[in-house]
């Protein structure tokens, strides 16, 4: 089936190009950061973890909400979804694959990455999240593409499909809590150590994963005239505002807790995040504006007359997905690290090389994603 | 005659193994590592010894950095200044800095000015081996926290885990920032992490680590903290003595008096 991705216009081969330039591009930064080390990044001793982690952690959250149209169309029977469906599963298949090459990309030796199912360590949540994570892209994968294929022949799935995609609903719920778990248990880092992150980062997930797959569904109509139709965007966009909210919700718990408190420990990091910490604010505005675009969203997406609109729809669903970004792609992973454990504070800059390696990433997942949506709306649409 | 043949190789097989081993016991050059056998009469029982050190910050005073300079030679633990690819085993802190939980109010400005010799606390609870998802970083029978460098696979869990910041990782190749190489212990890669060993290499060895011993103000004691008579124990019990975060349940094996 795989062969309709290789037929397409001029456009397509166009978009297809720059990937590949960008891909390109951060090939040849990941090959100076082999050679030299991870010491071109802008890590270091007191900020070990970036960009990587943070992209890691916003993109498990991405492919976690393909549940969002799996759930609803195969335990609810929601009709509206049955044309994209297979886009949600598409893009947890490349979400996950992105995960994955941000953290070879972090590793500071990545040739001996099988270590870790040559001594399982069932201790580490790191081995569960490797195990959840390529667990959860091969059932997107199997089941997307058996679903496509059995539709390309005009017949129903094998019924070991309908098992696969069960399974997969759950298993979406544990990729996010597992990548939670990552940071929830480690103690003296207070900005992680909280019981509601896995459920905020469920919530965020599902606002800032269903709010791209609303985007997705815009360009597919201008690109590929092919319609998930104005129900399923909808529905759609309820789920994204009370998941939106949620998250405002969790987040507003977590001021209350540490400034309410008034423990030191507790409120240092987010200081330091939202107003600054002994003129320390690198990151002030961007998660002020974070904050701001998220509540604006959130509200446009809940209003009905609004989310009907096209133009207001596409806005709120930008601003979401920007807004959980920062929030969750920047200031959750560097804001963790400040205060050190020895109370310094440290601001932490990506570098023009690991910028490019991130770059770089994300195209190699544009570009999968592409290559099975390419494929998928081409057995839809019988060309 | 298969089956003779098997036998055969099984005996000579055998044979060989046992010669080796026969040559490398009666010549101890034949060994690769001279090891101090006399150090293993008794098969280490796990949980045993617990290995402990006691700083008394009274006596470590001053810019002395002798101890210092004498485990980053001795480790090999190459020197980036104070860049953010630092590495670095034992260092001194800001009192406030090692202890940030600790009472300040109204404290002895003496004590205030301090400063504190930080390094791993080779907790009895490590969050960092919790972390590792190799095994790569364990803690020993003697409840020295290790790492094997050679299956690190540098995901930095382990820093992120530790509450003490004792971890570094090797940003950069390191040994090009050696400046005298030691033959005492190995160097390392880059990409992997590492840290304070408790001098694991020269326990073996009946000796006691670098740090303690390069003291002149004999600042630093070490020992067995599950014997009950032994001097950090007996220290200990006398005096008022001070781990780091101890509320986060990681029971540093590291105590200081101030």
């Amino acid at each position: 089936m795989i062969e309709k991705a290789l037929k397409g216009g001029r456009g397509y081969w166009a978009w297809v190009a720059f990937l590949l330039v960008v891909i390109g591009i951060g090939v040849t930064a990941y090959a100076r950061q082999m050679t030299i080390g991870l010491g071109v990044t802008g890590m270091g001793r007191d900020i070990s973890w970036g960009v990587y982690i943070a992209q890691f952690t916003f993109l498990v959250g991405v492919a976690a909400s393909a549940v969002m149209l799996v759930l609803p169309y195969y335990l609810h029977n929601q009709k509206a979804f049955s044309k994209i469906v297979i886009v949600g599963e598409f893009l947890a298949v490349s979400a996950a694959l992105m995960c994955m090459l941000f953290i070879l990309a972090d590793m500071g030796r990545p040739d001996r990455v099988l270590n870790v199912l040559l001594y399982p360590s069932p201790h580490s949540m790191v081995f569960w999240d490797v195990m959840v994570l390529n667990g959860y892209l091969f059932l997107n994968l199997i089941s997307g593409w058996a679903v496509l294929g059995a539709e390309r022949k005009g017949v129903a799935p094998a019924p070991w499909v309908k098992a696969l995609i069960y399974l997969s609903i759950p298993w979406a719920f544990s990729i996010h809590t597992v990548t939670a778990f990552l940071f929830a248990g480690l103690p003296g880092r207070h900005l992680w150590l909280t019981a509601v992150l896995a459920p905020r980062f469920l919530a965020s997930a599902f606002a800032a994963g269903t709010a791209i797959l609303i985007l997705i569904t815009f360009i597919l109509k201008k690109v590929a005239k092919f319609d998930a139709g104005p129900e399923a965007r909808l529905k759609l966009s309820v789920l994204a505002s009370y998941a939106g909210l949620a998250n405002l919700f969790f987040l507003g718990t977590e001021f209350f807790t540490a400034f309410y408190s008034n423990i030191p420990a507790h409120m240092h990091s987010l200081q330091y995040l939202f107003f600054g910490l002994e003129g320390h604010a690198p990151l002030v505005p961007w998660m002020w504006f974070s904050l701001i675009t998220g509540i604006i969203s959130v509200g446009v997406l809940l209003s009905p007359p609004l989310r009907r609109k096209n133009g207001a729809l596409i806005a709120a669903c930008i601003g979401l997905v920007v807004s959980i970004w920062i929030d969750k792609g920047m200031g959750l992973v560097f804001g963790g690290f400040v205060p050190t454990p020895l109370e310094a504070i440290v601001d932490y800059m990506p570098t023009a090389t690991e910028i490019s390696v991130t770059l770089g990433i994300w195209a190699i997942g544009l570009l999968v994603l592409t290559m099975l949506l390419k494929t998928a709306i081409a057995v839809k649409t019988q060309e | 005659m298969s089956q003779n043949r098997r036998e055969f190789l099984k005996k000579a097989g055998l044979g060989a193994l046992a010669g080796l081993g026969a040559a490398a016991g009666l010549f101890p050059a034949f060994a690769l590592e001279q090891t101090d056998m006399s150090n293993f009469t008794d098969k280490p029982v796990p949980g045993k010894v617990r290995w402990g050190m006691l700083i008394d910050t009274r006596k470590c005073l001053g810019n002395c950095t002798e101890c210092i300079v004498r485990c980053h030679h001795d480790h090999n633990v190459p020197d980036f200044g104070k860049s953010k690819n630092e590495v670095k085993w034992i260092w001194k802190s800001g009192y406030e800095n090692a202890f940030p939980t600790a009472s300040t109010q109204f404290q002895n400005p003496e004590v205030l000015e301090r400063q504190v010799l930080t390094l791993c606390n080779h907790c009895a609870e490590p969050p960092c081996t919790k972390a590792c998802p190799t095994e790569a970083t364990f803690k020993r029978w003697d409840g020295i926290v290790s790492i094997d460098y050679h299956r690190c696979i540098g995901c930095r869990f382990c820093m992120a885990a530790c509450p003490y910041g004792s971890r570094s990782f090797n940003w950069l190749d390191p040994r090009p920032n050696i400046k005298e190489l030691s033959t005492a212990y190995p160097t390392r890669m880059r990409g992997v992490v590492e840290k304070c060993n408790f001098c694991s290499e020269r326990l073996v060895k009946n000796e006691l680590p670098a740090c303690v011993e390069s003291c002149p103000e004999k600042a630093l004691i070490f020992g067995d903290l599950n014997k009950p008579d032994s001097e950090i124990r007996k220290l200990l019990a006398a005096n008022e003595t001070m781990q780091r975060k101890p509320e986060l349940g990681t029971l540093p094996s590291v105590f200081y008096i101030i």
